[in-house]
């Protein structure tokens, strides 16, 4: 009964070991692909092409659904913090609670999630019938570095479209909720404008777009690292596809936590309040 | 006087798991500059690692592989792109860009090879590479999805040959195509070969009849060693058994 016990104990300490070691491995083969695509960045000869040809399918052509996302969210969280904040007549902190659980949270977050589903998908699937068609092997053996080819210019783009997206989808969901508190449930326009003022800082509004540009790093290294290392045929497309973008969707919600953390701790040693 | 050799191969040996197990069990192989050399044999046996060592994609575990006269195995992988303008690679699907056309296919090396050519000499170079294959005009503004099988390896060769390499390989060129588009393809790899005396064509194939009909000569590979290395002839009068046996039933299939 013991030995059994001993032996089920082990199995699971084994197993776990495995687990742990396989992610870490991974993870470490990720951090590579990052520095390694990060360094090409600045190499001979330029992708600056490529990088506006991304940044137009990451920024450009997310604009509209992330307008649309915006706005309702906007909407929803500001009626549903009217009618808890309407409980116990305190309906003018409507706008500046919304302002802030946008800017800070729900905008980075909400933008990172779209748009990685969108564009990181997109960009798993692409490399990865790229891979499966030999199109990367091709590139490698007409001199082509494929990697500063195909994912420096995907990560520049991403990181620098996703603090434009988080802003546009912050104006936005501030537009939806400005509509509900003073269009629809009839708030006064001044107040809920002052209080928007007086509670909301600059550094608010930093925060969100630097958890964007985190987050656009994150899932643009994880959906292009997926794509660029596809196996198999239409399988490992689709694998590659889902594997990148269920990563990235957690990935940004685990990580937002963490970003936040640190932004807090950033605060705390530099004495800003 | 000795032939000069494009590539050269001495005692390559490969695996993938540290040591135990060996893909290459020591290659010795010498091909001939300007020649066309068919590689063929079994599946698995290696030819398609081989190829990889060629191009310096795989590194191999001891061995050394002299191309041109530079051991890529000792390159960095910087030193290896560059060194890899000299090669002009024909895939088995081609490979071709799907979201440029025809003629930016073969543009696209140029682009990123010869930086200092005007974009209209590019485009010359580019249609002349094209007509070079037998590719219609017509046909050059096209996406590779608005082609046939047998356009998009007439472009896929005219994109092998934009930089005009030194050493053209065909990966399989044959592979999965009808017997008139097979003809053709072949027909293909011997005009280009005729055409071009200083290039090394290196053709990896499963169609023996069409490697005993273009090929100068023939490199079989078994269990990660060349079985046989000559010319049709030396295939044909081989006293080697396995050589025959997969010389008679490849020709039976054919």
């Amino acid at each position: 009964m013991a030995q059994n016990l001993f032996r089920l104990i082990s199995a699971i300490g084994a197993l776990s070991l495995r687990i742990v070691g396989g992610v870490i491995t991974e993870a470490g083969k990720v951090a590579l692909f990052f520095t390694e695509s990060v360094r090409l960045i600045f190499a001979k000869p330029s992708r600056f092409p490529e990088v506006i040809r991304h940044m137009e399918f990451v920024g450009n052509q997310s604009v509209a659904i992330i307008c649309l996302t915006g706005v309702f969210t906007g909407l929803a969280l500001s009626f549903q913090l009217y009618l808890g904040f309407k409980l116990f007549n305190a309906v003018n902190m409507v706008g500046p609670t919304v302002a802030l659980g946008i800017t800070r949270e729900l905008g980075p977050v909400l933008t990172g999630l779209i748009v990685a589903a969108r564009a990181g998908g997109a960009m798993a699937a692409r490399l990865g019938t790229m891979r499966v068609n030999e199109q990367i092997d091709a590139l490698d053996v007409m001199g082509v570095n494929t990697k500063q080819y195909l994912i420096s210019p995907r990560l520049v783009a991403a990181v620098i479209c996703m603090p434009l997206l988080v802003a546009v989808f912050d104006f936005v969901a501030m537009m939806g909720s400005y509509f509900l508190c003073v269009k629809l449930v009839q708030l006064d326009e001044a107040v809920f404008w002052q209080k928007i003022a007086d509670f909301i800082e600059v550094k608010h509004i930093n925060e969100g777009l630097f958890k964007g540009m985190v987050f656009g790093v994150y899932f643009a290294t994880v959906c292009t690292y997926r794509g660029f290392n596809t196996t198999g045929g239409a399988k490992g497309v689709g694998d590659a596809t889902n594997q990148g973008v269920v990563q990235s969707m957690v990935g940004i919600i685990i990580l937002d936590y963490f970003v936040t953390n640190l932004i807090r701790f950033y605060y705390n040693i530099m004495g800003i309040s | 006087m000795a032939t000069e050799s494009a590539v050269s191969l001495r005692d390559v040996k490969k695996s993938f798991d540290g040591g135990k197990e060996f893909v290459l069990k020591g290659i010795n192989l010498e091909i001939p500059k300007g020649s066309l050399t068919a590689i063929i044999g079994f599946s698995g046996t290696g030819k398609s690692v081989m190829l990889k060592h060629l191009l310096g994609l795989f590194k191999p575990t001891s061995g050394t592989i002299e191309v041109l006269g530079t051991d890529i195995s000792t390159l960095s992988p910087d030193e290896l792109t560059k060194f890899r303008c000299h090669f002009g690679v024909l895939f088995q699907s081609a490979a071709l860009f799907d979201d440029m056309t025809v003629i930016e296919n073969v543009c696209f090396p140029l682009f990123e090879h010869r930086r200092d050519l005007p974009e209209s000499q590019v485009l010359r170079i580019a249609e002349e590479k094209l007509q070079q294959v037998g590719l219609d005009s017509k046909h050059f503004n096209k996406l590779p999805s608005q082609i046939s099988g047998g356009m998009q390896k007439r472009t896929g060769l005219a994109r092998a040959l934009a930089l005009d390499p030194e050493i053209l390989i065909y990966d399989e060129p044959t592979t999965g195509l009808d017997p008139i588009l097979t003809e053709m393809v072949d027909n293909l790899i011997l005009d280009t070969h005729k055409l071009r005396a200083d290039t090394t064509s290196i053709m990896v194939s499963h169609d023996l009849a069409a490697a005993f009909r273009i090929a100068d000569h023939i490199a079989m590979l078994d269990s990660g060693r060349v079985l046989l290395f000559g010319t049709p002839e030396d295939f044909f009068n081989t006293d080697i058994e396995l050589v025959k046996k997969f010389v008679n039933k490849g020709m039976k299939h054919q």
